[in-house]
């Protein structure tokens, strides 16, 4: 299971990368490999405000669909576009050339209900116990 | 995500390989089956240009002796059967006194008064009852579900590698037909059916051997196993129903639109109400529609015509091969092909056409 130490992630399986006031959001390998293959993203607009724990994209699998929701508060300033053809994107690359969106932060503050590496890790692993 | 919980589940006899392959696994029709190995699309892909074995232990058959009109069994049936040849397959229905779809099944044909029919899981324990009550005359019957194994060898080098198993008699296989072949020393059934669109073949095999001829399989390079998430894909491509989703006791096989799998020259089950259903108009009608984006309509979405809701998907998926969402689904009003309506479910909302049926047609069949 790969999860970089750089990020920032939620209990629904999204990670923030956070530099300064930006920050760029996707969904973690954990999350790809559950969904398996992806065949649809529903992007954000830019200029969406969304808020933290709430929906904000759609990712779909062959099987199933699964909301996306923001891990902190905030406006999107740039979306994936290249997801919108090759959704397969965020299978094989879930933490770089499948990233869905970025985002303009709003409340800093916010990044106190994420886990680190170390706590995502120990509850993914409690999950497939 | 679906955890299967405190079900009792069955496992068909590959049970341990499918998991030490690696197989990702899930509940289905009662079953705990592999839905996929290396992933949906792959498999998918792998069938429509290669070869994909499934295992498809999880279905019904049944053995019977009789005579096809004293006994009662033409008449439990849609397709007439007493025009089969020996050797031949026939798709059909039973159906309940409204006319409504208990089953979808192939009936095989083994000798002049000796049958295999082969039903859903799900349904096999209903289906047993249905034929016992109504198989009044003389006949034996037998479930032999659980001592019968079925692989199903798909794709379009498909009739070579059996060949090499089975031997040239493979070749002689028309469509919907079958033979018997020996392997080990075991009786075997290969009929030219399947569930895919390729050119594709399903053997039956007592189940104490299912491994062993499994495992024979993938020694030839071209195979490779495939689960239950392709199937769906691959049968969705084709617009064959799927029993429980797109035929179930609410609907007809008129309303389904295959009329041409029920006979209407003889008597059957559900007869009188399909004449009267065909005299007052029919109720819904099972359509067949393409999304113009990759977004996939889902089983339970609602049907929308101009701001009304006219039906519900039944079926519905990414298409593999098309790169755009489709699906099938029950609508009050008849819709030509061409015909542009909205799928919708909360905030979703798919534009589909109306197409006709197979979505896709350049396969091996």
């Amino acid at each position: 299971m790969d999860i970089p130490k750089d990020r920032f992630y939620t209990k629904e399986h999204e990670w923030a990368s956070i530099e300064g006031g930006t920050a760029y959001v996707g969904i973690t390998d954990y999350a790809q490999s559950s969904l398996g293959d992806i065949t649809f993203i529903g992007l954000p607009k830019i200029g969406d405000m969304i808020k933290q724990t709430e929906f904000c994209a759609t990712v779909e699998s062959v099987k199933a669909a699964s909301d996306v929701y923001a891990p902190l508060s905030g406006k999107v300033t740039a979306v994936n576009k290249d997801l919108v053809a090759h959704p397969e994107l965020v299978n094989k690359h879930p933490y770089d050339k499948g990233q869905i969106f970025v985002m303009e932060i709003s409340n800093p503050d916010e990044k106190a209900n994420l886990m680190d590496e170390e706590a995502y890790r120990s509850y993914v692993e409690g999950l497939s116990k | 995500m679906d955890i299967a919980g405190t079900e009792i589940l069955k496992k068909t006899p590959l049970y341990e390989t499918h998991v030490a392959m690696g197989a990702k696994m899930a509940p289905f029709g009662g079953w705990l089956m592999p839905i996929q190995y290396d992933g949906i699309l792959a498999e998918h892909a792998h069938t429509r240009s290669e070869v994909s074995i499934f295992d498809i232990c999880h279905m019904g058959e049944f053995e019977l002796e009789a005579d096809p009109l004293s006994s009662g069994l033409d008449r439990v049936v849609t397709q007439n059967i007493v025009s089969m040849p020996l050797g031949s397959c026939r798709y059909g229905f039973i159906l309940n006194e409204t006319g409504g779809v208990i089953d979808d099944l192939i009936v095989y044909r083994v000798k002049d008064q000796s049958w295999m029919i082969v039903v859903n899981a799900a349904t096999i324990f209903g289906d047993e009852k249905h034929f016992l009550k109504n198989m009044t005359g003389k006949c034996s019957f037998k479930n032999v579900s659980d001592k019968l194994g079925k692989l199903d060898v798909q794709g379009p080098k498909s009739k070579e590698v059996l060949v090499k198993i089975f031997g040239d008699r493979v070749k002689s296989l028309g469509y919907y037909t079958f033979s018997e072949f020996f392997l080990w020393g075991e009786r075997c059934i290969v009929s030219r059916t399947g569930y895919t669109g390729e050119l594709g073949y399903e053997v039956y095999i007592p189940a104490d051997h299912v491994v062993r001829l499994w495992k024979l399989l993938l020694e030839d390079k071209r195979v490779k196993p495939a689960g239950l998430g392709s199937r769906d894909t691959l049968r969705l491509e084709m617009g064959y129903p799927l029993y429980g989703e797109d035929l179930d006791t609410a609907h007809t096989p008129l309303e389904a639109s295959f009329d041409k799998f029920v006979d209407f020259s003889k008597d059957f089950i559900g007869k009188s109400a399909l004449l009267e259903e065909k005299e007052r108009g029919l109720k819904d009608n099972l359509i067949a529609f393409k999304a113009e984006t990759r977004r996939s309509p889902r089983h339970g979405f609602g049907i929308f015509s101009k701001g009304r809701r006219i039906g519900t998907v039944t079926s519905g998926s990414f298409s593999p091969s098309l790169s755009v969402g489709i699906g099938m689904g029950y609508v009050s009003e008849k819709q030509e092909a061409g015909a542009r309506l909205i799928v919708k479910e909360a905030a979703i909302e798919i534009p589909v056409e109306v197409v006709k049926k197979p979505f896709y047609n350049k396969t091996s069949l």
